[in-house]
């Protein structure tokens, strides 16, 4: 017989195995998921998630495709967050500790609590990496938040009103595009396909039968 | 440490432990060619010829396609006995764009550069999509000792040479501009300290041109196309599903009719030009497969515009990625990049044997594997059925301790979330349905046989012939959804919409009625059904 848990979804009881994810409880017990639902493996955040186990203090912020249920979980989806995203052209900012201060500025008002951080459900440093946006380290702030996948329930959780995933993604932003060094080879790849230095090769090639490529790909060199 | 594994499996990870250190360094053999075409013909799934039907309806009438596809292809309109008004339309926009992953943001994205007013159209969120959940990375030649035409190669044969010439060249010749355009909008590509990309090898590359950002390669994409899709303004309708196309008087794609997810409310997008981006099929689960797909893969773009008169190409082959999660339930299914194989795990059996070469083309290692389990008794059993051990600790062993823990971030958490650490233990995975090679027929300039009707992304076929090659579909999505964007913001500057219609969703019911179909099915299905089936 396959073990069974209770889990409160909305508050509701419902009977369901132990081995599924909250997602999959949620299905089992008859919902049909259109909010709450999207890559089903941990990458996207749409399934943010609350739960509570019955007679224990402790709130815990999870991703609901990614977690199991356990026995008198109480459980609710945060299907949508309002998130704070500021508008700005990346072309036009520049990766000073002033642009943090224009866009996002509440981040100056963080109290220290790490509430964020506890709920976070990929378990991302978020407070620290929130100092790092605060001084300016737009590289460290990316590193360390990288993993996040913006479903939110660290800012459902801030007490000043901090929108954390918006924060990290303009650092990474500003990383990737203003403090990591140039790929030159990239640069000059580009400038060479545009003048025309690759023409003739591709041209070529796409003249070759299909057995004349046949033969060239099975004896062609791979790199080591 | 303890593992969920069991201890039958356990025994097994010994032999694969005893075996470990004389595998590294080892080159192991690939295949022929005659080998490889032998093997397919004898594992893979699209040679599994029950489980596909003649399309009987429609502009490939007589070829085959997976017996799901071709139910949804040839059931009953959303809009059969709905009174639609098509004189008020709630959207009036020059480019409509269906679908808000990476093909579509991209599109949108160029369209809007272009002065183009255009609008998303999402039945989900935007990022909801199967580039959300691509790992492994990008493929662009842009080392020294690559080129397009090196990357031509490879992507022909991994296609068997299936695929439209014309549109692997500009996949490749604008690859590296594509990556360019991602690196200064600021995705954190892997760099060194130099900015030279790190890349890597893929199944049937012959260069290292896989750039990465760690294995959340499609997430950090998706992210910084969402977040400058919001910065230009675009407007994103969002639990908002395309349910047909429109036409206009003249048989031009003219808009679409969408319903609101949660409200079922029906409105009227016209449009001057219509860009389909809605992705692929894995939630449709063909042979009953696992997939490594997002919630809302279900081929609706295929129904929609097959519907209205697009030719489909190669609609009969899929892509089972080899190495999808076989253990634990809770994943199953789920995607194990390529790039743990880049980084040098191996497949082995259980007894410990690394059996074939990891990095041979999808198709050729899923079937390899395949084959491994049913015709060779050798595949390691799991309380859920079987599957192989991909040899995860190899990673830390060759390129240092850290190294898996840097480069794979995700996987590690995500196998670590169910008590496995992939660092000190082998992982399990068998095949799962990862992408649909074929799709709606396009020419260079994107656009499908109806005219004004472009398409970019999974949705598009002939790009990968046969079978995709690790990170070409990051490239396709970037390189075919800028160009949609950019075509149709283009076009729509000369196109004057006549009379709104959708006569030709009556025609197809006509057709399908006087071929002696009866359907009980309405199409397209937009999201999967996993409730528990005996309430």
């Amino acid at each position: 017989m396959e073990e069974m848990v209770n889990v409160y979804l909305y508050g509701k009881q419902y009977t369901v195995p132990a081995s599924l994810t909250i997602m999959e409880a949620f299905e089992y017990s008859g919902y049909q998921l259109v909010r709450g639902c999207g890559c089903r493996n941990g990458f996207c955040g749409a399934c943010a998630t609350i739960y509570r186990i019955k007679g224990e203090n402790a709130l815990h912020g999870c991703l609901a495709c990614s977690t199991k249920v356990e026995d008198n979980m109480y459980v609710a989806s945060i299907p949508f967050f309002p998130l704070e995203k500021k508008i700005y052209n990346i072309e036009e900012i520049k990766p000073t500790q002033e642009i943090m201060m224009q866009l996002y500025p509440e981040i100056y008002k963080c109290i220290g609590c790490n509430a964020c951080t506890k709920a976070c459900s990929q378990d991302l440093e978020v407070m620290q990496y929130i100092a790092y946006a605060q001084r300016g380290e737009y590289e460290k702030c990316a590193e360390a938040s990288f993993d996040c996948v913006m479903c939110g329930i660290c800012s459902s959780r801030c007490p000043a009103g901090i929108s954390h995933p918006q924060v990290a993604l303009l650092a990474r932003r500003l990383t990737g595009k203003y403090i990591k060094p140039e790929a030159k080879h990239l640069t000059q790849r580009v400038e060479d396909i545009a003048e025309g230095k690759f023409d003739e090769a591709v041209a070529d090639i796409m003249s070759k039968s299909v057995d004349e490529l046949k033969e060239m790909y099975n004896n062609r060199d791979i790199e080591k | 440490m303890s593992t969920p594994y069991t201890d039958e499996m356990m025994e097994s990870v010994k032999k694969v432990e005893a075996t470990r250190a004389s595998r590294i360094g080892a080159e192991l053999r690939r295949m022929t060619a005659q080998e490889k075409d032998e093997l397919l013909e004898a594992f893979h799934p699209d040679y599994n010829y029950d489980s596909f039907e003649t399309i009987t309806v429609g502009p490939n009438k007589g070829e085959k396609a997976p017996k799901e596809l071709v139910n949804l292809l040839q059931a009953d309109s959303r809009i059969k006995n709905l009174n639609i008004d098509l004189s008020n339309p709630k959207y009036d926009v020059d480019v409509l764009v269906i679908g808000g992953g990476g093909a579509g943001s991209s599109a949108a994205i160029e369209a809007n550069e272009g002065g183009a007013d255009v609008m998303i159209v999402t039945k989900l969120r935007i990022g909801d999509a199967n580039t959300m959940m691509a790992e492994g990375g990008i493929q662009a030649a842009d080392k020294e000792n690559d080129s397009p035409r090196q990357h031509y190669l490879d992507v022909m044969g991994g296609g068997h040479f299936a695929n439209v010439p014309e549109l692997v060249k500009k996949l490749v010749t604008e690859g590296p501009a594509a990556v360019n355009w991602l690196d200064k909008l600021g995705v954190l590509f892997d760099k060194d300290e130099n900015g030279n990309m790190i890349t890597t090898h893929g199944g049937g590359t012959s260069r290292k041109r896989m750039h990465a950002a760690a294995d959340y390669s499609g997430a950090e994409i998706m992210r910084v196309l969402r977040d400058e899709v919001f910065n230009r303004g675009i407007p994103v309708v969002d639990f908002t599903a395309a349910i047909e196309l429109i036409k206009d008087s003249e048989g031009k794609a003219a808009g679409a009719v969408l319903k609101n997810m949660e409200t079922g409310e029906i409105m009227v997008a016209r449009a001057k030009t219509v860009i389909i981006a809605t992705g692929g099929a894995g939630r449709l689960h063909y042979q009953g497969f696992p997939t490594s797909n997002h919630y809302g893969a279900t081929a609706d773009g295929l129904v929609l515009a097959y519907r209205a008169g697009a030719r489909l190409l190669y609609q009969d082959t899929l892509q089972y990625h080899p190495t999808g999660v076989a253990f634990p339930a809770q994943i199953y299914g789920a995607l194990v990049t390529e790039k743990v194989r880049s980084m040098g795990a191996q497949f082995c059996n259980k007894d410990g044997i690394a059996f074939m070469n990891p990095l041979e083309t999808r198709d050729v290692a899923a079937s390899g594997v395949i084959r491994e389990c049913k015709e060779r008794g050798n595949g390691v059993k799991t309380p859920l059925g079987e599957g192989i051990w991909l040899d995860s600790p190899m990673i830390d062993m060759i390129h240092g301790e850290g190294t898996l823990e840097k480069r794979l971030p995700g996987m590690l958490r995500m196998f670590l979330r169910y008590g496995i650490d992939m660092r000190k233990v082998p992982i399990v995975i068998y095949p799962t349905l990862h992408y649909q090679n074929g799709g709606i027929r396009i020419t260079q300039d994107g656009m499908s046989d109806i005219e004004n009707l472009y398409v970019a992304g999974e949705a598009v076929g002939g790009i990968h012939g046969r079978n995709r090659l690790m990170g070409n579909s990051l490239l396709d999505i970037i390189v075919f959804g800028r160009n949609a964007g950019q075509q149709a913001s283009k076009k729509c500057k000369e196109v004057t919409l006549g009379e709104l219609t959708l006569s030709h969703v009556d025609a197809f019911a006509k057709e399908c009625a006087d071929a002696g179909i009866e359907s009980s099915l309405v199409s397209p299905q937009i999201l999967p059904d996993y409730r528990r089936k005996d309430m």
